[in-house]
């Protein structure tokens, strides 16, 4: 298609929206204005004109989805005949599907405390220093970069010759200068997730950082320069004020790198497309909805698995919107 | 200052530098092999590339058919580099046993008796006493001095032959109006769910929030089939880009109410219920009081909506179509890596033009961005 008509539907597509409210909200407030009655009737079409098409767009999207999947789990893998616990008994017993929980409770497990760790560090270390700023920039930018980008990059840095070879890789010439033989990173089992994981790492370090940063600043200057009089040393800082005053910001930040990790599948499908045991559940389930024509039986019991997985930050964000609510 | 702290100062300083220096040596290096010519870029390192090296390299002399007589001897005369760029050599060799044991100046001789002079540039002079009678010449080994240099070649291969361009297109009519169409809709549905009363408004907003962290796997296989539907009922395909915008919509749709709608409860009230008092309907105070109060949290919005679509791959892949005048780049990038997973120039080209459009907005718009992210992690 060409660029001139890809524009054209680009524009019709948007312009549909802007015109759906502007229309429909030019005529309700000829009404309103002409009647000047005590506006309840055009209140509440006023209201579903507001919120129709984002509710309309909820529902399909997600509400509907939600529910539906978790339908289709006990159904056979066209929709069709209820199945009842057949596809969870078939995941239990499933070798990949063991893999891809274990691996993902790997991710879960090392990608969010690095990247929250690191993120505290650089940010600690980047506000006392005067070209801080730039180092800040610099390591937040990868947050802008893709996954599959990502993965390009670092399939470069893990690319591997044979031992008589020049290595373009980096991490291998660092092995060969170091003395050691060549490795093929990818392909060494259990130990390539972390070279996956490292890419995620490496992201995710950037959003730790600026949240981190804003979060730093709230920290009233009186009772660091407090600690400093009394003779605590910077490290003794960092643990007994600087960490416990950002307690709330560590748990959120941790909480969003743990939803991202939940559903990683970009960095996996690109890098090994879960060959040498490195598969995760997402990876499973994209792989479950296409293979052989489709399984949407077994595909939704993925899918669920890791719904699971968000359900308790699910619960918690609805009890302290609740609470915020009631201040 | 003591002296204590000047120390730690320097530690932090060294210690930071090297996290920098780890964090931007993989980019880097992708940018710098993505302007490295193809042939050196298979066969040494990126950080090679800024300093001269030596490079070994294999041509061949022309054949029976270009030589002539002179003096009583047969000379066989031209450039080994031919159409090639040509390189500076220090050395060569004519078997593969020993590749440099001759000078520039120096002459080898064949086994046949044959004898070849090689000049700096790649002018060869091969002499014999008898005619030349093989059609295939010699393997000449050079060793050559190859100066950093850089090129534009691979980005125009990639952009024109590899498809790349038309993907980079693909992407925008993707990008564009998925954040858009997202940004309109909820901008409306934040300001109701803030200033206007209604019934049922507590369980809306509580169902937005629940949806912030709904993971996309939940909706694709019900909303694929909706679509396959769709596209059956009405005879259209069902991968498509309005398709693809509501999907994108559908899913960004909590974040983005969400971040507005907390933006929107920060404005003072009181303004709302001044212009509802001169008789302002709901669409005037949003048209002329909202909007322009909002257009720093819409484009933090923005950037962050259109980063999400610009790369995101997997409802790329589950909404569009892999043929050329849909493919995205995410999606062609990940076909490149299956199918070019050898050609690290189109690799790496390929990555850093998908990662343009992104690395600019971010240096540009950084402080909008890093906003939205801020706004968006207070609640999480």
């Amino acid at each position: 298609m060409n660029i001139f008509s890809l524009a054209l539907i680009v524009l019709v597509g948007i312009l549909f929206f802007v015109l759906f409210f502007h229309f429909s909200n030019f005529v309700l407030d000829y009404y309103e204005k002409k009647s000047k009655s005590s506006f309840t009737f055009e209140n509440s079409i006023r209201v579903i004109i507001f919120i129709a098409p984002a509710f309309i767009v909820l529902f399909v999207f997600i509400i509907y989805p939600v529910f539906e999947t978790i339908r289709l789990s006990f159904f056979d893998k066209v929709g069709r005949e209820f199945v009842g616990w057949h596809n969870y008994s078939w995941a239990i017993k499933d070798p990949d599907f063991r893999r891809g929980i274990l691996n993902n409770l790997g991710w879960l497990l090392i990608v969010p405390t690095l990247s929250t760790f690191f993120g505290l560090v650089i940010a600690n270390l980047a506000d006392r220093i005067w070209w801080g700023t730039i180092a800040k920039s610099i390591i937040f930018m990868p947050m802008a970069i893709s996954f599959v980008g990502a993965g390009v990059i670092w399939k470069f840095i893990y690319d591997y010759r044979g031992p008589g070879d020049d290595q373009i890789g980096l991490l291998n010439a660092i092995t060969v200068a170091l003395g050691f033989e060549p490795q093929a990173w990818l392909t060494i089992s259990i130990w390539n997730n972390l070279f996956l994981m490292a890419i995620m790492i490496w992201i995710q370090t950037g959003l730790a950082l600026v949240i981190f940063s804003a979060a730093l600043r709230s920290i009233p200057n009186e009772t660091l320069d407090a600690a400093r009089i009394d003779g605590a040393s910077e490290l003794k800082i960092f643990w007994s004020i600087i960490i416990p005053y950002l307690q709330q910001t560590i748990l959120v930040i941790w909480t969003i790198i743990t939803i991202l990790v939940l559903k990683v599948f970009d960095i996996i499908y690109a890098m090994t497309n879960g060959q040498w045991q490195t598969e995760v559940l997402a990876n499973l389930m994209y792989d479950w909805m296409f293979r052989g024509g489709g399984d949407s039986g077994r595909g939704s019991v993925l899918a669920f698995c890791i719904m699971i997985g968000v359900i308790p930050i699910l619960a918690w964000n609805l009890y302290q919107h609740r609470k915020d609510q009631q201040l | 200052m003591t002296k204590k702290i000047s120390f730690t100062s320097i530690l932090a300083q060294i210690l930071l530098l090297l996290f920098v220096v780890a964090w931007i040596a993989p980019t880097f290096g992708l940018f710098i092999s993505s302007l490295r010519d193809k042939d050196v870029l298979a066969i040494s390192g990126w950080w090679t590339s800024f300093i001269t090296t030596e490079v070994n390299e294999i041509y061949r002399t022309k054949g029976m058919e270009v030589q002539f007589e002179k003096d009583g001897y047969f000379f066989i005369e031209d450039n080994l580099f031919g159409d090639k760029k040509p390189k500076e050599i220090s050395s060569f060799g004519i078997t593969s046993k020993d590749i440099n044991g001759y000078e520039i100046k120096n002459t080898a001789t064949f086994k046949d008796g044959s004898e070849i002079t090689l000049s700096k540039n790649g002018n060869y002079s091969w002499k014999s006493k008898e005619a030349f009678t093989k059609k295939k010449g010699k393997r000449i080994f050079i060793t050559a001095l190859s100066p950093p240099s850089f090129t534009f070649e691979n980005y125009k291969e990639v952009l024109f032959k590899e498809g790349l361009g038309q993907a980079f297109i693909n992407t925008f009519a993707v990008a564009i109006p998925s954040t858009l169409i997202p940004l309109i809709i909820c901008s409306f549905f934040a300001y109701s769910l803030t200033w206007m009363k209604f019934f049922g408004r507590d369980l809306l907003l509580a169902i937005v929030i629940a949806s912030l962290v709904v993971p996309l796997q939940m909706s694709l296989i019900p909303v694929l089939s909706l679509y396959n539907d769709f596209g059956a009922l009405f005879g259209v395909s069902a991968k498509s880009y309005p398709g693809i915008w509501m999907a994108h919509t559908g899913f960004g749709l909590a974040s983005t109410t969400f971040l507005l709608w907390n933006f929107l409860k920060s404005l003072p009230n009181e303004m709302m219920e001044a212009a509802r008092v001169d008789g302002a309907t709901h669409y005037d105070t949003f048209i002329k009081i909202v909007v322009p109060l909002s257009i720093p949290a819409f484009a933090s919005i923005f950037i962050l909506q259109f980063l999400w679509v610009w790369n995101d791959l997997l409802v790329g892949l589950v909404f569009l179509d892999k043929n050329p005048s849909e493919i995205i780049l995410t999606a062609k990038l990940k076909e490149l890596l299956g199918s070019r997973g050898e050609n690290w120039e189109i690799l790496t080209t390929g990555a850093f033009i998908s990662m343009s459009v992104p690395l600019l907005i971010f240096f540009s718009l950084q402080r909008y961005f890093i906003r939205g992210l801020v706004a968006g992690s207070v609640k999480g």
